[in-house]
């Protein structure tokens, strides 16, 4: 089976992101998945070996002094390079922030057209097809890109299938970062510690408030509700706007799509930019004043009442069942 | 310092917005076409530069059909200069790649010190043509910051990833995309809609496209969701929940 690169990101203290086991389970359905990281130099190897747990076939670790002192100049050389060794069937990389700066970059530099914020990918005779969700879901389109190597980048946690442990032959080469204008790094500080509650993206359980809560105080309501079901926490762009809860649990267009197994929402009307980041969620439930609410139109229970009765009582009734 | 803000007509998120299903191109009849708010956003980023350094000057820049015209004129109102929009008639449909590389022709033409960029339209959301730019221009890129800082010959921000903030900076000319966490953008006032009536807006051709690598192979739409139960809450529709929850095996 041909060679299919999955570009593994790393944090600033050399660790592979969560989204890497994904990232490895896409590339093994289109041929042989193999790792690419890019790591400070001596950094590796160790990075290497949690990636063959998680699937890699081969990794390809590329070394440079430029990592972490340079925005992606190092990550797109260390990628060309594994393609040059490689010469694989297509390039994955995760449709993050530096995912697909990394992808966008190599499409121009090898000539390669770029699909992107593919929520599955499948091979299809000799051509890559990738799968996405327009418009929030309300379209499944398919494409493919007509060119020797397509690149793809894949929605984090998107999807599911997972490639076996493998004992991986590792590569270890050290990689020249053209001279040239540079974007410089000049300090990190890295994501504070996780609170104990799932991430917004690929949670399983999701439970948003919306301006209903009426003040920051009240949100908690909406933290309660979560611990209680094991769920993440999210939100509605009126509630973050209002300053409740930071942007970076905002549910919607323009914030996080999620496609969990239960989405609750609290006080949340459900305009269509809000519906347009949770309606591919299996169980939907409501609970808001308004009867008119549009959110109703999509649940799956609704509960037309006052948040600050019911979720008290429902939160009750969850302790009562688990006891 | 010239300062070109890249802007794109996008449907209006307020609305349903959908695709043709035999030609799989945006049905533009569907839904208002708004300039991206995320383009007054990157747009704001240069006007408050301007506001504090007289000399300024601003291009707002988009690609699209003629309608898309509406969305620089939103950016004149606002305060720019002066508009560039690109004809792209034949490009309906481009992919990615392609739109990198007209903007990109285009960008050498008008000229720059910096350009700013929303970091992903609210349609495409793929975030890729600002580093298809810089790439194609050679000029460094600064992505996905939340927050700017523009001085005379480099620029520098906040750069939010999954796995933390880092401050980057870049000397110019540069391209920078933002996010929205930077500055809301101001309201066109009196003044600026009666100024933007005299100011250019340049019909530049598309060029050096090349031919679409990415295309699509099919697409379907997803049946509506249908709506379930809906109860009124007559004092015991938490504990119902629960019932719906465990029966649904959900906790």
């Amino acid at each position: 089976m041909a060679n299919v690169l999955a570009f593994i990101e790393t944090s600033a203290s050399g660790a592979a992101s969560n989204s890497a086991a994904s990232l490895l389970g896409a590339a093994a359905k289109l041929g042989t998945p193999v790792a690419v990281v890019v790591t400070r130099p001596g950094a590796g190897a160790a990075v290497a070996e949690g990636l063959a747990a998680l699937g890699a076939v081969k990794v390809f670790a590329a070394e440079s002094e430029q990592v972490g002192r340079q925005l992606v100049a190092a990550q797109a050389a260390g990628v060309q390079a594994a393609i040059a060794a490689l010469e694989p069937a297509a390039v994955l990389a995760s449709h993050s922030v530096e995912g697909r700066e990394v992808a966008a970059r190599l499409a121009i530099r090898t000539g390669n057209g770029l699909a992107y914020d593919a929520v599955d990918v499948r091979a299809d005779g000799g051509r890559v097809l990738a799968v996405h969700s327009v418009f929030g879901g309300a379209y499944t389109v398919e494409s493919t890109v007509e060119s020797a190597l397509p690149i793809i980048t894949v929605r984090q946690g998107a999807v599911e299938d997972r490639a076996a442990a493998a004992g991986a032959e590792t590569t270890v080469q050290s990689i020249e970062v053209p001279a040239g204008p540079a974007a410089v790094i000049e300090s990190v500080s890295e994501a504070p510690a996780a609170t104990g509650r799932p991430e917004l993206r690929g949670a399983a359980k999701v439970v948003s408030g919306g301006r209903g809560l009426n003040s920051k105080e009240n949100f908690v309501l909406v933290e309660q509700l979560a611990d209680a079901l094991g769920a993440a926490v999210g939100a509605s762009r009126a509630a973050v706007d209002a300053g409740y809860i930071p942007q970076s649990h905002q549910v919607g267009q323009t914030g996080t799509t999620v496609s969990p197994q239960l989405y609750v929402a609290l006080g949340i009307s459900g305009a269509i930019q809000h519906r347009a980041g949770m309606q591919t969620a299996k169980t939907i439930v409501a609970i808001n004043k308004d009867e008119d609410a549009p959110i109703f139109d999509v649940a799956d229970f609704g509960i037309v009442g006052d948040v600050f009765k019911v979720v008290p009582q429902l939160i009750e009734a969850l302790e009562a069942r688990s006891n | 310092m010239k300062i070109v803000v890249l802007m794109k007509q996008v449907p209006d998120t307020y609305e349903e917005r959908r695709i043709d299903l035999a030609t799989g191109l945006l049905d533009r009849a569907a839904s208002d076409p708004v300039a991206d708010e995320i383009n007054e956003r990157a747009l704001e980023v240069a006007l408050s530069h301007k506001d504090s350094h007289k000399g300024t000057e601003v291009v707002v820049l988009t690609m699209g059909p003629e309608g898309a015209k509406t969305a620089l004129k939103k950016g004149l109102q606002m305060g720019a200069d002066s508009g560039v929009h690109i004809e792209a008639g034949e490009l309906a449909g481009a992919d990615a790649v392609q739109t990198a590389k007209v903007l990109a022709n285009a960008l050498r033409e008008t000229g720059f010190d910096l350009i700013v960029a929303g970091n992903e339209s609210t349609d495409g959301r793929g975030g890729v043509v600002p580093a298809m730019v810089s790439e194609l221009l050679g000029v460094p890129l600064l992505g996905s910051l939340g927050q700017v800082e523009i001085s005379e010959g480099s620029v520098r921000g906040e750069r939010r990833e999954d796995g933390g903030t880092s401050t980057v900076s870049a000397s110019l000319p540069a391209l920078v995309s933002v996010t929205e966490n930077v500055a809301e953008a101001r309201f066109p006032n009196f003044k600026g809609i009666m100024t933007a009536k005299r100011k250019p807006i340049a019909d530049v051709p598309a060029s050096g496209a090349g031919s679409a690598a990415s295309t699509v192979a099919g697409i379907s739409e997803r049946p509506a969701r249908a709506a379930g139960v809906k109860i009124v809450d007559s004092g015991d529709a938490g504990v119902q929940l629960a019932a719906f929850l465990a029966s649904g095996r959900l906790i």
